[in-house]
């Protein structure tokens, strides 16, 4: 896993390098201070020695100003180093995600997609700057430090040796002992955020239902949840301080006492001591600052599962190698296809699909809620591959074919449907980048958008908010048909695209495809059945089959489903539109 | 809301509940920094004269005597530390767990306006993300800066006891430090915003792009899409890298000030104790060298603290700034209550006996008893979202308990604003509303809502079993009860076939079902909570027609006998309505039967012929 992510530090190594020496570099003068200051009181002032304190004291300022400069030096490349290593990392899952065929979409939700390029980036990155420059400083410093006290006076250095792993390990310790906690307390936020976020979009019923006490006891519950396992993991790194405080004040304690032996027996200088006090001080808060480190690594644990668990997801469809690139025409063929979205033949939600269509042809498909009727179509584009069978376009597989010259070929509008912020025409030119401003006003005549289009004050340049929310259904189903039409697809798919556009216009649609795209073949899948019934044939689905095909009168006569929805909508009377 | 105000705030929440404990911390505070700085003490004496005097006379009993003291006074320190420490976390999670009680509580009573004005994002972002910042802010920089400030103030004042000419040079360095890192902090805030600036947009894109995933697939924009996503993450790079390296400096130059100081102090005092200036002695200098380190560290933490402290702040303002707004107004005072027949008398009582009736208290002391027929009439109503343009003009219509009243029109004439004020989800600017004969601004709203069902346009459920799903309509509705609503609603068959049945969990507002599914579930729950009138908006604008034929007679089942008022645009849920009224800008342009308005040869004939031709 970490040498997996590893990878996206690239160009990064020397900054990631560089910025770990001149932490190591800085903590060299930061020991050397307390060890010539030892000489400064002793030589210096024990002896009264004035020249000698100048000297010394000068040169120790100016390790000082060094050592500042190391220090800003690693805090700048490792800036440089993590900021870098999280916009590789970011990128490299991004362009992860782009490479997702459909069913690797289906796999992770969309929301936790945008989590691991958040806030899973953010822990990792804020780790990796910590281990780089925190850990690094942590370690040399200590040892060091534990150096450096070793050379002053090893009998009292020995101290370190039994009071140093005691604070360490109980640091660590409390951090393992505290994290389960975090973790529990950090998901039960997560529910309390569910419950507010449902609160916000259910606003209306919990008002219309006058619920406001049970949410709010609902809340208080999940609330008071959070409290506790918070504060049960507050509760033990509370022992954090108090352990440090102790080890320090036992470690001063301890030298104070063995130092004065040594003193006496002529072993130990005045000096001496005092840089042994420094030295304790150095070691043991390093000792906090690396568990500090230690739960950011815990931390960012589950964000690195996280995050490697997209890079290493293989795209489920890929194109062959040797595709083809053309797509002869827009015929398709199913031939005894069966198609399960988790690859299950014991869990098919289409079985037995035997269909061919000419092409130029136009197809309506009709069928209940849950009737496969999407199912059916997405295979056409390759969006899923099938689970049996084949389904040829062009007289071919399309497992055949370069899956970018496929999906040129096929347009498919679908049921749930975007628009990306940006102005209609960039929104358009999804479908053709090179298209000219006429060939966008075409496109939109033939979906019937351009007249409201127009109608805007800003036309063509209007800006579309994110998800269109600033265009009626109507109009964004419209547009979306238009962008699809820019491509000049073989065959276009049209995944129940005009529920929002009245019957009027969905019939002005249908009829613009007759005259102007006559060559096209056309698959309708729709609710009503004024949208398919002057296709060539239709298809009735049925719990994941196809039912039966046929004409309208053909079906009318023989189909009692078809009969079934023709009269409920038809003769019962039909939509009342706007 | 300025920072002062946002203090004071904070600070009344904590001292409301946490007095006591907050004087004890302030104690076991004091008294862990006092054993802290006693230690300077300490060494001074032991250097310069317990150590000496050890060696003159060989004996270490007075050096060990000391030593025990020291031990004593340490260990309780370490002890009041664990103390503080320990109470802080019930202190800080306790507060903050007030705060959020609040907010949601406060957010629960806010009116409709405020959620049509406010996006979800920025009302969630004040659970989310400012709540993440006084959380680190009461966890991580509160006790730190307390315990830092009780620190500098008890050194500074043993350091001025100590050595009034050592401590300005202390003082001396400390300005410097503070002078770096507010230069630092200074640029660093705007490149923060900046780098903040950038994380939006970059965040906003990826979100927009993961939604729209399968669009891109279906386009084959993926190359483009990442192409966009390279000039955004260069951006952030560029202003995160920038901002960070501020911060990055920030350490070494406030710990290697610190070692300046140090250095400068020892060199000056020994020169001080030369000459014997300033009563300088050796012990003096090691006991004010220690002090001073334990001066700088806390500035150190201080400086590192500043901006935790100043989000924190923003975002408690952010958050007590939505629990300023006005909630919704209820001056109603007349109430439902379950009532019985008692000699052709209304009498009220405590069991459901499914007569319902409205207790009108009056002024001088009477009560009176309206029976709950479900009778609505609008007189001369006119209602505008905003001040300046009204939504609704002259509205006058009549229900008779139960009748059926369709609504028809474009998008935007109306529909939905009628039906939001009959639940007084907004007020109205003009005009009356009667509920059986009463004002319904004299009906307190929990009251007036119960009364009604309602089925809205968008469906919503809730984390939860289908079973607590349709219980939301009625929470004391027996399992039987839920099972007669559902098969009312048609959704018995459905519900039964999955693998769980009524105890199948729904999460993400239900996302595992269908459209269709999901509205009858809604349905269910209005005809479990069985009130004597529905609102249906668009009930079943998401059942596909075949489906929508069965629930049709679930429908026509659970419509009997009750004021229904019905918003559809298929002709087959309004052709049958006792009255249907034909919106168009807020004005009620036509009302009549079906064969009334089909006669008329008005918009609502022109809207059925048109379909058809």
């Amino acid at each position: 896993m970490l040498r997996l992510l590893a990878k996206s530090v690239r160009q990064y190594k020397k900054e990631t390098l560089l910025s770990s020496l001149f932490v190591a570099m800085e903590v060299v003068m930061e020991v050397l201070i307390p060890f010539f200051m030892a000489r400064l009181i002793d030589r210096g002032i024990s002896a009264g020695d004035m020249n000698y304190i100048l000297r010394l004291g000068s040169m120790l300022l100016l390790f000082a100003l060094t050592s500042l400069t190391f220090g800003a030096l690693s805090g700048y490349f490792a800036s440089t180093a993590s900021n870098g290593f999280a916009a590789n990392l970011r990128r490299d899952i991004f362009a992860a995600i782009q490479s997702f065929a459909f069913p690797n979409i289906d796999r992770f939700s969309s929301a936790s997609l945008v989590t691991r390029l958040t806030t899973d980036i953010n822990n990792l990155t804020m780790a990796y700057q910590a281990i780089i420059r925190q850990a690094v400083r942590s370690v040399s410093m200590a040892a060091f430090s534990l150096a450096m006290a070793l050379r002053t006076n090893a009998r009292v250095a020995l101290v370190f040796a039994g009071v140093a792993p005691l604070l360490g390990f109980g640091l660590i310790f409390i951090a393992i002992k505290a994290h389960p906690f975090f973790r529990r307390a950090l998901k039960t936020y997560d529910k309390l955020n569910n419950v507010v976020q449902e609160n916000l979009q259910g606003v209306r019923v919990v008002k219309a239902y006058a619920r406001e006490a049970e949410e709010e006891q609902k809340f208080g519950h999940i609330s008071a949840e959070v409290y506790r396992r918070f504060s049960a993991g507050q509760k033990r790194v509370a022992f954090n301080m108090p352990l440090i405080q102790l080890s320090t004040y036992a470690c001063i304690l301890l030298i104070s006492w063995l130092g004065a032996g040594r003193i006496a027996a002529g072993g130990m200088s005045t000096g001496e001591l005092m840089s042994m006090f420094a030295y304790t001080m150095q070691i043991l808060m390093n000792l906090m600052m690396l568990s500090i480190v230690f739960v950011q690594i815990i931390i960012a644990r589950s964000s690195a599962q996280r995050a490697a668990e997209v890079l290493r997801e293989q795209p489920s469809l890929r194109s062959p190698a040797h595709p083809l690139t053309q797509v002869r025409d827009g015929s398709v063929e199913f031939r005894e296809v069966d198609f399960s979205y988790v690859n299950d033949e014991s869990k098919l939600c289409l079985a037995g699909a035997n269909l061919a269509i000419a092409a130029g042809e136009t197809i309506g498909i009709l069928g209940g809620t849950g009737s496969s009727k999407t199912s059916l179509v997405q295979l056409i584009p390759r969006l899923y591959d099938v689970t049996r069978g084949a389904v040829l376009v062009g007289g071919a597989d399309v497992r055949n074919y370069d899956i970018e010259a496929l999906r040129g070929a096929v347009a498919m509008v679908l049921q749930k449907n975007v628009l990306f912020s940006g102005t209609i025409a960039e929104n358009l030119r999804w479908g053709n980048p090179e298209a000219t401003d006429a060939q966008l006003r075409e496109a939109c005549r033939l979906a019937q958008a351009d007249e409201f289009i127009m109608g805007f004050p800003e036309g063509y340049n209007t800006h579309i908010e994110e998800g269109g929310t600033n265009v009626s259904g109507g109009q964004r189903q419209r547009l979306c048909i238009a962008r699809a039409l820019l491509k000049r697809p073989k065959i276009l798919i049209l995944d129940d695209s005009t529920s929002a556009v009245d019957t009027k216009t969905d019939a002005l649609i249908r009829q613009a495809f007759r005259e102007v795209i006559p060559g096209t073949t056309k698959l309708i899948i729709a609710q009503r059945v004024t949208s398919v019934m002057d296709a060539d044939r239709i298809v009735v689905m049925d719990g994941g089959r196809i039912h039966a095909v046929g004409t309208h009168e053909q079906l009318l006569q023989s189909n009692g489903i078809y009969r079934e929805i023709y009269q409920t909508q038809v003769q019962g009377g039909g939509d009342f539109d706007e | 809301m300025n920072k002062n105000g946002v203090i004071r705030r904070l600070l009344a929440v904590m001292t409301g509940k946490y007095k006591a404990e907050l004087l004890l911390v302030l104690l076991f505070i004091l008294v862990s920094t006092f054993a802290n700085v006693a230690g300077s003490f300490f060494i001074q004496r032991l250097i310069d004269t317990d150590i000496p005097l050890a060696l003159q006379t060989g004996s270490f009993s007075g050096l060990l005597r000391v030593i025990a003291v020291m031990a004593a006074v340490y260990l309780a320190g370490v002890v009041c530390t664990f103390l503080y420490n320990r109470m802080m976390v019930s202190v800080s999670q306790g507060v903050q767990k007030t705060i959020r009680d609040n907010l949601f509580q406060h957010m629960q009573r806010l009116p409709i306006r405020y959620f049509d004005i406010h996006t979800h994002g920025d009302i969630m972002s004040r659970f989310t993300n400012d709540n993440d910042t006084l959380r680190e802010f009461f966890s991580m920089s509160l006790p730190q800066l307390i315990s830092s400030l009780a620190t500098i103030l008890t050194v500074t004042v043993v350091m001025l006891l100590l050595s009034p000419v050592l401590t300005l040079i202390v003082f001396v360095f400390m300005l410097a430090t503070l002078a770096a890192s507010r230069r630092l902090s200074v640029t660093a805030a705007k490149l923060f915003r900046q780098q903040q600036a950038a994380v939006g947009d970059l965040n906003g894109y990826i979100r927009e792009m993961i939604q729209g995933q399968k669009v891109i697939k279906v386009f084959c924009h993926e190359q483009e899409t990442l192409a966009g996503f390279d000039e955004k993450n260069a951006a952030l790079q560029t202003f995160g890298e920038k901002a960070n390296q501020r911060t990055n400096m920030l350490m070494p130059i406030v710990m290697n000030i610190g070692g300046a100081q140090y250095v400068a102090t020892a060199a000056l005092g020994g020169l001080l104790a030369l000459h014997g200036l300033g009563g300088v002695t050796l012990g003096l200098i090691a006991a004010f060298l220690t002090l001073s380190r334990t001066f700088s560290a806390p500035i150190g933490q201080i400086s590192a603290q500043v901006n935790a402290v100043t989000m924190a702040l923003a975002g408690a303002g952010r958050i007590f700034g939505l629990m300023d707004e006005p909630p919704e107004a209820d001056e109603g005072y007349v109430t439902l209550v379950n009532a019985r027949l008692v000699d052709g008398h209304l009498t009220e009582t405590a069991e459901r006996t499914g007569l319902w009736a409205w207790k009108h208290p009056h002024s001088d002391g009477s009560v009176t008893y309206t029976e709950l027929r479900g009778d609505v009439c609008f007189d001369d109503v006119d209602f505008g979202y905003s001040e300046e343009k009204l939504a609704l003009r002259n509205v006058s219509l009549y229900a008779r308990p139960g009748q059926k009243i369709a609504f028809v029109g474009a998008t935007g004439a109306g529909k939905t604003t009628i039906t939001n004020l009959i639940n007084r989800f907004y007020d109205i600017a003009d005009g009356k509303i009667r509920y059986d004969g009463i004002n319904i601004n004299k009906i307190k709203k929990a009251d007036l809502r119960r009364s009604l069902g309602i089925v809205l346009q968008d469906t919503h459920l809730f984390t939860g079993t289908i079973a607590d799903n349709i219980r939301y309509g009625r929470l004391g509705a027996t399992d039987e009860e839920v099972r007669a609503a559902a098969k009312t609603a048609n959704a018995d068959g459905f519900i039964r076939r999955l693998p769980e049945g009524y105890d199948t969990m729904l999460s993400s507002d239900g996302g595992s079902l269908s459209g269709g599914q999901r509205q009858l579930i809604a349905i269910a729950r209005a005809a479990v909570a069985n009130p004597p009138v529905m609102i249906l908006d668009e009930a079943t604008s998401s059942i596909d027609t075949r489906t929508e034929a069965i629930v049709q007679r679930g429908m026509d089942a659970l419509m009997e006998g009750r004021t229904v008022f019905v918003i559809a645009h298929r002709l087959s849920t309004v052709k049958n309505a006792d009255v249907i009224l034909v919106l168009e800008q807020g004005r009620i342009i036509e009302r009549g039967s079906h064969s009334d308005l089909i006669a008329a040869h008005g918009k609502y004939w022109q809207l059925y012929t048109g379909k058809l031709g």
